[in-house]
């Protein structure tokens, strides 16, 4: 039975990257080889979009990998994609150069505009590229493995972990919003200009964009997915299940937990980077508390402990979102509210969960019954 | 084993000596000393809050004790390592309520159990992802459910559980083997199963039983202690101990 499972898991995901190389290649296609009065022609505003979701997605899946399998409920996974976002940011700032509104070859114009004279420490080496990228994921990696080893060795878990986790993405936001921060404060970083020598804005660039977005949305699940067939994760689900359990069998539940914590906070950190520069703009506003629980309610959406569904439930869910505030603005809260109500209560395994337990019943009474058949008539 | 006290403590696996718990003003255990040889059988009978539950506890590093000595092999001091350290040692426990992986096959509770190196990075590729199947059939049968090993744990019976608990125990290949009321909640039969299965476990294992129900004590056939108030208060045959005058008394009430 398992093993069935585990083909039917397979057949899930092996769909899930067919649909993301489908889209990885028919979306830049369509829009940069088709004419814009093409009917099948995607607007760039589109694929940004969806880029977008595609960055959510990620965001998903990384937070699906602690609280869907090692039962971490991080409620700050929201202050790992923002410090991405900003070491993303740090890079384009750096590649204005000459062409802010001060002009200053050295200093962003947020910097010329405190009257600062030299760039801060922090921003050493963003002007490059491998730099910055390292940065992205070694940032979020670093502040969840500080956190982390404090709080699994001191066996802070459950509602008691989450409000922690709440809380550091607060004081997150509240420390970006200081001007003496050196990010910017709260305007953030904005008017980007170019990515790797590419205008960011070009039609080019912003397919580029995507089509890293959706490699990386497929990277990370496949890392993901090795961590939770393998006997780690079996591990991490037993921690999730029985932690005390999983300690008097010998295993180091803290250590465990956090490998899986430090690498979900770097997968956050890559979401975070892909996004700000197809949105143009990161600012405090991403540490703000709202944004980790909203992920939090994608993941429960989608159906928790099943990666695909993290991802399918951010894409759904913020779709919603887009058509939602187009369409009623006030009533989007309320519909979030009402959704994470009725999932909770209907569909606790999610959308995803829901279906795959289904249809396991489902071919479990397909093979029972001609079983039953051959011995009935065996008699 | 001479009455010598240093003697005692060598040849002893398990060695407690004057260890006090108390939780707010409580004292669960009192003062308890007793010594387990390596090999040895021992089932430990005693009323409700009589410190079974909490002497386990402060063998496998729940519980710190707040006066005493906890020594394994005659050298280890167990007050000072924590959970996962005692469980390497060799020292293996098995819950009052029965704690399987509900939500993993019974194959994969067993995997999880068996011996070897439990480091984060090791289980992400190393050995335990290729245990052999003859290790995990082999185990699965001494506790009788060969051929149960694709099922989800959650959907096996109560006794199954149990049993399930007690193989992942063996898995672990521990020296000594702690068992909390390994047959509550079991039928008749399951109940005899069981004693039989603990007493062929017991032929090269130190296991200690704590139990409720007389009649599987007396099927172990072991040595006997019976714990009141967080000490003890009588140790011997079975036979002995239920005659005793005082561990009737606790038992059915002043």
């Amino acid at each position: 039975m398992s093993r069935a499972l585990y083909l039917r898991h397979d057949r899930l995901g092996l769909g899930f990257l067919m649909v993301l190389c489908a889209l990885g290649v028919l979306v830049p296609v369509l829009n940069l080889a088709l004419p814009v009065t093409s009917s099948w022609h995607v607007p760039t505003y589109a694929m940004s979009l969806m880029g977008k979701y595609v960055c959510y997605a990620l965001l998903a899946v990384a937070l699906d990998l602690v609280w869907g399998f090692c039962g971490i409920l991080s409620l700050g996974h929201g202050a790992f994609f923002a410090l991405g976002g900003y070491a993303m940011g740090m890079y384009l700032m750096r590649q204005i150069g000459t062409r802010g509104v001060y002009g200053n070859p050295l200093l962003p114009d947020f910097m010329v505009f405190l009257n600062w004279k030299e760039l801060p420490l922090t921003w050493f080496g963003f002007s490059s590229f491998g730099y910055a990228m390292l940065m992205v994921v070694l940032v979020p990696g670093a502040l969840a493995f500080v956190f982390g080893w404090f709080a699994f060795r001191s066996r802070v878990t459950g509602v008691y972990l989450s409000i922690i986790t709440q809380a550091m993405t607060y004081a997150m936001m509240l420390a970006f919003f200081r001007n003496d921060m050196g990010f910017g404060g709260n305007n953030g970083l904005t008017d980007f200009k170019d990515i790797l020598g590419f205008n960011i804005q070009a039609q080019g660039t912003r397919a580029g964009l995507f089509i890293a977005s959706v490699v990386a949305l497929a990277g990370c699940y496949l890392l993901a997915r090795f961590m939770v067939h393998s006997a780690y994760g079996k591990v991490l689900i037993a921690i999730r299940d029985a932690e005390s359990r999983s300690r008097f069998l010998g295993y180091r539940v803290e250590n465990f937990k956090l490998l899986a914590f430090t690498v979900s906070a770097s997968m956050a950190g890559l979401a975070g980077a892909l996004y700000v520069p197809q949105i143009g703009i990161i600012n405090p506003s991403e540490f703000a508390p709202g944004n980790s629980i909203e992920a939090v309610i994608w993941v429960a959406v989608g159906g928790r402990g099943t990666l695909v569904g993290a991802a399918l439930g951010a894409v759904l869910v913020n779709f919603s979102k887009t058509w939602l505030t187009g369409a009623m603005p006030e009533i989007w809260l309320f519909a979030l509210g009402a959704l994470f109500i009725v999932v909770t209560l209907f569909l606790p395994k999610g959308l995803v969960g829901t279906a795959s337990h289904s249809l396991k019943q489902w071919r479990e009474r397909q093979t029972a019954r001609p079983k039953d058949h051959t011995i009935g008539e065996a008699r | 084993m001479t009455s010598a006290h240093s003697s005692e403590l060598t040849s002893s696996l398990l060695y407690l000596d004057g260890v006090s718990v108390s939780f707010d003003g409580f004292r669960a255990l009192n003062n308890l000393s007793l010594t387990i040889g390596a090999g040895e059988m021992r089932a430990i009978i005693g009323p409700n809050g009589a410190g079974k539950t909490t002497m386990m506890d402060v063998m496998t590093g729940k519980t710190k004790p707040d006066a005493g000595d906890v020594l394994y092999d005659g050298r280890i001091d167990l007050t000072k390592l924590d959970e996962a350290a005692i469980a390497e040692l060799g020292i293996g426990r098995k819950f009052q309520k029965p704690t399987v992986f509900e939500s993993q096959s019974v194959e994969d509770n067993i995997v999880l159990s068996l011996r070897g190196a439990r480091g984060a990075f090791a289980s992400l590729w190393g050995w335990r992802n290729r245990v052999p199947q003859s290790d995990i059939e082999q185990i699965l049968e001494t506790v009788g459910l060969a051929g149960h090993r694709k099922r989800m744990a959650a959907d096996l019976s109560h006794g199954q559980k149990q049993w399930l608990e007690i193989g992942m125990l063996l898995a672990q290949d521990p020296k000594v083997l702690l068992v909390d009321e390994p047959v509550a909640g079991m039928t008749d039969h399951e109940t005899e199963q069981t004693a039989r299965l603990l007493k062929d476990i017991a032929k090269d294992h130190a296991v200690i039983v704590v139990e409720h129900d007389m009649s599987f004590v007396r099927a172990l056939g072991c040595r006997v202690i019976c714990l009141h108030e967080g000490s003890v208060l009588a140790e011997g045959h079975i036979d002995a101990v239920s005659k005793d005058d005082r561990v009737i008394e606790v038992y059915l009430g002043r």
